[in-house]
């Protein structure tokens, strides 16, 4: 395992640049997840650390060493698709022994088949291992895409949404089971998903990235609590966070310049009707067993909050509704006031350059 | 809408349709195997026989075709085989039995060997020429690609006799004409432009996802090539290599112009047999019954990579 390194990288094609300066460190052991937009670049930037791309200019480091001009076979990545590809002509169990079976470094058999058994327990794939790879519904094709990856230890695991074909119930399992693996092993890895419960809960630091550039870069924690911008705010948290203009709720802790509100969940408390905020009509309870969704109405505007299931609220009802430390953005999307939100240029768990 | 026991897949064609295909097939393949199934019989009757109007589907099968395909003989008189020693075995019998002398063995076997030598000469040749060529177009960026694939392609569309006289000028300077190597270079000439848009149609098929994985996995972009492109492209370079053999075995016009002795092939051959004697039908049916067999047994081989389909399916479009 080592501590991988993008300094100033770019990369175009042709007039699309799909990279844009990104500068990002994976500590030794860390695990970046990548969140944005489809088509910001993050398939790009994997790519770029792998070696499938050379950068138009800037730098890529893995373990201190400048690797911008290495082949991929010698820079000791791992690499799971988004659109996996497993070797249709191989059987299960030749495509999760084939990296190690690579004559750069070529292990000995007996030790491939031990390793291979052990990954493919570990993945619950075992009774499949004699299958051809074509044989194999999309869900089990991504646990061996994975497998793959895992048979080696290289210097950094690069995983492009390798949970994205799983139904919940295995995801969630595969997601504590790679984060339990991470941790066991030390493992870097960079990784790519839409699925914020997945970003939320195995990173260690979260990198925004939209249209080409890393717009923030820090904890979960931070990310979603003190986001840089409007951007950044409504790619985490669920249901999405509340936009409102700054005045249609009273909000005397505003700084100035605020033009909009944004109000997750947690910021809004209803009240009985009377209370400091203004009456809020209650248009539609959606109840999902643990929890309920509640649309209100204000002032033409509509809000999205959550309620306890057993919330005396019902549709037609009238309640107060006030904000509780919300966040504030300025006109440009900016957030202000508060704590400084982290921009991409600091963080914890590593530092860029 | 109701769902009865009769009820089907909506791609899965119905019975009649299907009866109706496999009539289509039959008809068809009589119509092709019928002209193969005459020379085949036509190789083992006697010269009469092959001649007989109406013509004999019933007969009594006879070796001569095939023993005057392999030897030269020379008529005798009467009083001449009459003072030899008895024949020794069935092909001298046979052979006296037409008032002849085997006078020794004819070019037939030769010519045969000429064949393979340059049908699967020019064919491995072209194969791996154009696996190659297909791969780098197929891959990587190359400058004028399109030109470059269209002017290939033109090579082909232009009748093969149109340069035969420039090429057979060419060689008589190089010292090419009636030589293995001069038709081999020759039928890979023209072969290859076949094989390169074949095979890059195949290869552009394979996603190169597939090398990428490899190459990150710790392969060489050959050694991806080797492991991961070529076991996939193996149908198309099956279905390459059987366009280009027949080519290559079948080629009149050129083997014709260039080879005389040494290195010529069946084709241009087996006219020549008709030669001694009246025309020896059955020598001539044996001859191509034989010329027919390699592209048979090749084709029966490659059979398993022509049909198999190209594996679609373990990466998501
Ligand atoms: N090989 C390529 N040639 C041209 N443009 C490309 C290429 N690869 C990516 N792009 C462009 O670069 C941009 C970033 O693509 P990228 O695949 O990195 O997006 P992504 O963040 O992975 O999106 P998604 O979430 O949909 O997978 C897109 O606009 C895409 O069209
Ligand atoms: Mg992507």
């Amino acid at each position: 395992m080592a501590e991988v390194a993008l300094d100033q990288v770019t990369k175009r094609f042709g007039a699309t640049t799909a990279v844009d300066g990104v500068s990002l460190t994976v500590g030794d052991g860390e695990l970046v997840v990548l969140l944005g937009p489809t088509g910001a670049g993050k398939t790009t930037t994997l790519r770029l650390v792998a070696g499938l791309e050379r950068p138009d200019c800037g730098v890529v480091r893995i373990g201190g060493r400048d690797v911008t001009p290495v082949p991929p076979a010698e820079r000791d990545t791992a690499f799971v698709f988004q659109q996996y590809s497993l070797y249709p002509h191989l059987s299960v169990y030749d495509n999760l022994a084939f990296p190690l079976r690579a004559p750069a470094r070529r292990r000995p058999e007996p030790e491939i088949r031990a390793r291979v058994a052990e990954i493919a327990e570990l993945l619950h794939i075992t009774h499949k291992l004699g299958n051809k790879a074509t044989r194999l519904s999309g869900g089990e094709m991504q646990r061996v895409a994975i497998g793959r990856a895992l048979v080696r230890r290289p210097s950094i695991y690069l995983m492009d949404e390798p949970l994205s074909s799983l139904d919940a119930k295995l995801r969630a399992e595969m997601r504590l089971e790679l984060k339990r693996i991470q941790v066991g092993l030390g493992a870097t890895i960079l990784y790519v998903t839409h699925d914020q419960v997945e970003a939320l809960t195995m990173a260690n630091r979260i990198g925004v990235i939209d249209r080409g550039r890393l717009i923030q870069l820090g904890t979960p924690r931070q990310v979603y609590q003190q986001p840089c911008s409007i951007h950044v705010a409504e790619r985490l948290g669920s249901p999405p966070i509340n936009l409102i203009p700054a005045d249609l709720l009273p909000s005397p802790a505003a700084p100035p310049g605020t033009r909009t509100i944004g109000a997750r969940t947690e910021h809004l408390r209803l009240g009985a009707v009377g209370g400091p905020g203004p009456a809020a009509l209650i248009r539609r309870v959606e109840h999902l067993g643990d929890q309920a969704h509640v649309h209100l109405e204000v002032a033409g505007h509509t809000l999205l909050t959550l309620a306890d299931p057993h919330a005396p609220v019902r549709s037609g009802d009238r309640v107060g509704l006030e904000l509780v430390g919300p966040l504030y953005f300025d006109g440009s999307g900016n957030r202000i006031g508060g704590t400084a939100a982290p921009g991409p240029a600091s963080g914890a768990g590593g530092r860029t350059i | 809408m109701s769902v009865d026991a009769q009820s089907q897949s909506v791609l899965a064609p119905g019975p009649w349709s299907k009866r109706f295909a496999a009539a289509v097939v039959i008809l068809y393949a009589g119509l092709a195997v019928l002209p193969l199934l005459w020379i085949f019989l036509t190789g083992f009757k006697t010269p009469p026989d092959s001649i007989a109007y109406p013509p004999k589907f019933v007969f009594e099968p006879s070796l001569e075709g095939y023993v005057n395909l392999f030897t030269t003989r020379s008529r005798q008189s009467d009083d001449y085989l009459a003072g030899l020693p008895p024949p020794t075995n069935w092909v001298d019998r046979l052979v006296r039995s037409r008032n002849m002398v085997i006078a020794g063995p004819s070019k037939f076997g030769q010519r045969f060997v000429n064949s393979v030598i340059i049908g699967f000469g020019s064919t491995a040749l072209a194969v791996v020429l154009g696996t190659l060529a297909a791969y780098g177009f197929s891959r990587f960026r190359v400058p004028l690609a399109d030109d470059l694939l269209f002017f290939i392609l033109s090579t082909r569309m232009m009748p093969p006799i149109a340069v035969a006289i420039p090429i057979y000028l060419m060689y008589r300077s190089l010292g090419l004409t009636d030589s293995h190597l001069g038709m081999i270079l020759l039928y890979t000439a023209v072969n290859v432009s076949l094989a390169v848009w074949l095979l890059k149609g195949f290869i552009d098929e394979i996603p190169r996802e597939y090398e990428e994985a490899a190459m990150i996995d710790g392969y060489t972009r050959f050694q991806a090539f080797w492991r991961v492109v070529l076991p996939q492209a193996a149908t198309g370079i099956a279905a390459t290599a059987i366009f280009c053999l027949i080519f290559a075995w079948n080629e009149y016009a050129f083997a014709v112009l260039l080879t005389s002795g040494e290195a010529q092939t069946t084709p241009p051959f087996i006219p020549f047999i008709i030669g001694e004697g009246g025309q020896d039908w059955p020598a001539v049916a044996a001859g191509t019954t034989l010329f027919l067999v390699p592209i048979v047994v090749f084709t029966v081989l490659l059979r398993r990579h022509l049909l198999r389909g190209i594996t679609f399916g373990a990466v998501r479009k």
